[in-house]
């Protein structure tokens, strides 16, 4: 398949391999940014490929992992509704609230379907106009064209028994808190091909700037991995900071302007709370107030809550690349993809079950 | 920075959630937890998708299965083909020759009654084509509400030849693992249905009667240890079974699995992985490794089984473990899956 097939040749990936070799002589940490880059990093093996002087950590690039408690619980809340029919990507399903998930709601009579676009759900609400239907708007950049069109429409149809309910997060500032905590170790970032589509690399500019990083905007094929490492290397080795473009085939410096514009016209930067991470100022975005109408926080009154995370597990160690998956006591053992104790287990996305998947055999701690 | 912490986990579960039904691993944790305490007898513990005993001096299978597949009609088949075809082939995979079925339906208030004629006449024809009569059956009516339209259950029963000892559990380290043709189209078939997805090549399900293949690749080798259709929880499924069931670990190439374009596009479309995408039509077979070069030329002399090739190999490593060798070489896990696969949000 064009545009598949020769990024998953082994001759190529196999030339990457050895021209990684010829190029490291020192130990570098390096971070992929991407949860759907760890999944294919696990799923090709590729951390076993490279040198083993290339440390790769995991980012917190999963949205389904970092999507904070709360706003589950809100989904919960909503969704057990009976006149709601609550709508959203399949992945969130499986996301343990404080108490209970999407899969229990809909167990329990909730009307929670899946869909692949907001604008199915759009689809559904006109199909529906005596129910009231809620999109689970979550993701980072890439989702948000989308979602902010599906509410952008709404708004111009009048179709009132529609809302969203807005759980946005940005890569940029995710990645400053990396930068500024002490313990950072991560010395070069593949930055997410996906959110670049949309915004372009431009941002990343600043971060490479200020913080003396490079970054290389990677795709999500083996041979992109295995070229955005190089491109990593290549840099740290003659110690340059700067932005790289790795996935040209899909990504420009200034990203999809149109996607952008429909962007600030619905959303609004907002702080955020990070499953796993904690709060980070002006870390995602918000429905503008014109959109309150379609809000579903506004719509059903949902009142604002802390829910404290208890420490569990060390998912937020995990997501900030400071230990791996298998470093977690719990890990194959108290937290499963059945039973999972910490975000990155819940999505297929998330570090700790793409290591559960490809890395570990059923008993608890072993690994392959 | 804030505090770093994670959630609870949930209370046990208390209720039937959609992944019990998936066959991965909460359809196994049902099986190990209210069905065998309550059911376990040696001929049951095989976990067989058929059970053979002897009777009356002949060797029979039985099996059944229930078919809830939404949409009822889907490209490549329908419901009633696929109640013939799942149960004809839960049969073949024990190496029977099916003879009979039964055919239980359970009717939604409000169905129409054309809809109910072309699932029959479509059953009917694939029974015809399989050389299997249905001679015994029942219909329920529940109220609208209560059920998806309809509903089918249908019982099997087949012959088995003498000398015919197929099993999850007879899986031997060197032996060959063996698959019959390129997997995913059943499943991707009905996705695309059921989401109203469009592709450019549409993907039709595989469904289709494995028996006569099975008779085929019987009459070619003795050495077949084992067989099984990777229907729901596709090739991956079906092997972590084996693998447990028979104490072994099993490695496949990546390189050796065929994947039709279209299902692969689709795959890459959805965020699904087709090694866990479900079948109608395709058997694996566990083989001496001495005869598996004749048993897929004979596979491959059959329509069925044209595409069959060796995909892996059995070996002694960690009981359970399935492994892959990929396009790149290295090694990883193929684990079961827990619940339904899930697309992906990006």
């Amino acid at each position: 398949m064009k545009y598949i097939d020769e990024y998953r040749d082994p001759k190529i990936a196999e030339a990457l391999v050895r021209k990684l070799q010829r190029q490291v002589t020192r130990p570098w940490v390096l971070m992929e940014i991407c949860g759907g880059q760890t999944h294919t990093l696990m799923r090709y093996g590729i951390d076993e490929l490279i040198p083993r002087q290339i440390e790769l950590v995991h980012g917190p690039g999963c949205p389904v992992c970092v999507t904070p408690l709360e706003v589950v619980d809100k989904a919960i809340e909503i969704a057990a509704r009976p006149e709601v029919i609550f709508v959203s990507y399949g992945d969130m399903l499986r996301v343990p609230g404080s108490r209970s998930d999407l899969f229990r709601v809909k167990a329990e009579g909730g009307d929670v379907r899946i869909a692949y676009t907001p604008m199915d759900a759009l689809k559904i609400a006109r199909a529906n106009p005596g129910r009231r239907v809620v999109f689970f708007a979550i993701g980072f950049e890439t989702t948000a064209p989308a979602n902010a069109m599906a509410v952008w429409q709404a708004k111009r149809e009048g179709l009132a028994n529609f809302s969203l309910l807005v759980s946005h997060v940005l890569v940029p500032p995710a990645i400053r808190m990396l930068l500024e905590s002490p313990a950072n170790r991560v010395q070069g970032f593949i930055a997410p091909g996906h959110v670049c589509t949309v915004m372009g690399y431009r941002q990343y500019e600043d971060l490479a700037a200020r913080y003396r990083v490079p970054f290389v905007v990677g795709g999500f094929e083996p041979v992109d991995l295995l070229e955005s490492i190089s491109m990593l290397v290549a840099q740290l080795e003659e110690g340059r900071a700067e932005v790289e473009n790795q996935y040209a085939r899909a990504v420009s410096r200034e990203g999809n302007a149109p996607a952008q514009r429909l962007i600030g016209d619905v959303f609004e930067e907002a702080d955020r709370k990070w499953r796993g991470i904690g709060p980070i100022p002006r870390s995602g975005w918000r429905l503008r107030p014109e959109f309150d109408a379609w809000n579903a926080e506004k719509v059903f009154g949902i009142p604002e809550k802390d829910v404290p995370e208890p420490p569990e597990c060390i998912s937020a160690l995990v997501l900030q690349g400071l230990k791996k998956p298998l470093d977690c006591p719990a890990f194959g053992a108290g937290c499963t993809p059945e039973r999972p104790l910490g975000a990155p287990m819940v999505s297929g996305e998330g570090a700790c079950a793409a290591y559960y998947r490809y890395k570990t055999h059923g008993a608890p701690g072993a690994s392959a | 920075m804030s505090i770093f912490t994670c959630p609870l986990p949930l209370p046990a579960r208390d209720r039937i959630l959609l992944g019990h039904g998936s066959g991965g691993k909460l359809s196994a944790e049902l099986m190990r937890d209210i069905f065998l305490p309550a059911l376990s007898n040696p001929m049951l513990d095989r976990l067989d998708d058929q059970a053979v005993f002897a009777a009356g001096g002949v060797r029979l299978a039985m099996t059944t299965d229930s078919f809830v597949v939404k949409p009822l009609f889907f490209r490549g088949g329908d419901i009633g083909s696929l109640a013939v075809h799942g149960t004809v082939n839960d049969l073949a995979m024990g190496g029977a020759t099916p003879l009979y079925l039964s055919a239980a339906f359970i009717l939604e208030e409000g169905l129409a009654m054309d809809t109910l004629r072309r699932v029959t006449e479509s059953l009917a024809q694939a029974a015809r084509e399989a050389g299997v009569r249905v001679i015994t059956g029942d219909t329920k009516v529940v109220e609208k509400g209560s059920g998806d339209g309809l509903f089918i259950n249908t019982t099997g029963i087949g012959l088995v030849p003498e000398r015919v000892e197929l099993s999850a559990d007879r899986a031997k380290p060197g032996d060959a693992v063996i698959l019959s043709g390129s997997i995913g189209e059943h499943g991707i078939a009905i996705l695309a249905e059921r989401e109203g997805l469009e592709f450019e090549t549409p993907v039709g399900s595989d469904s289709a009667a494995l028996h006569t293949l099975v008779a085929e690749m019987l009459a070619a080798a003795r050495g077949i240890r084992c067989l099984r259709d990777p229907t729901r929880g596709g090739v991956s499924s079906t092997l972590n079974e084996i693998a447990r069931q028979s104490k072994v670990s099993i490695r496949i190439e990546e390189r050796a699995i065929t994947v039709r374009p279209e299902v692969q596009g689709a795959c890459e479309l959805l965020g699904l992985d087709p090694l866990y995408v479900a079948n109608e039509g395709k058997l694996i077979a566990i083989v001496d490794p001495a005869q598996a070069e004749a048993v897929v030329s004979a596979m491959r002399r059959h329509p069925l089984g044209e595409g069959a090739g060796i995909i892996g190999s059995v070996g002694d490593g960690p009981p359970g473990l399935v492994t892959i060798r990929t396009a790149l070489g290295t090694v990883r896990i193929v684990d079961m899956l827990s619940g339904d696969q899930l697309p992906r949000i990006c």
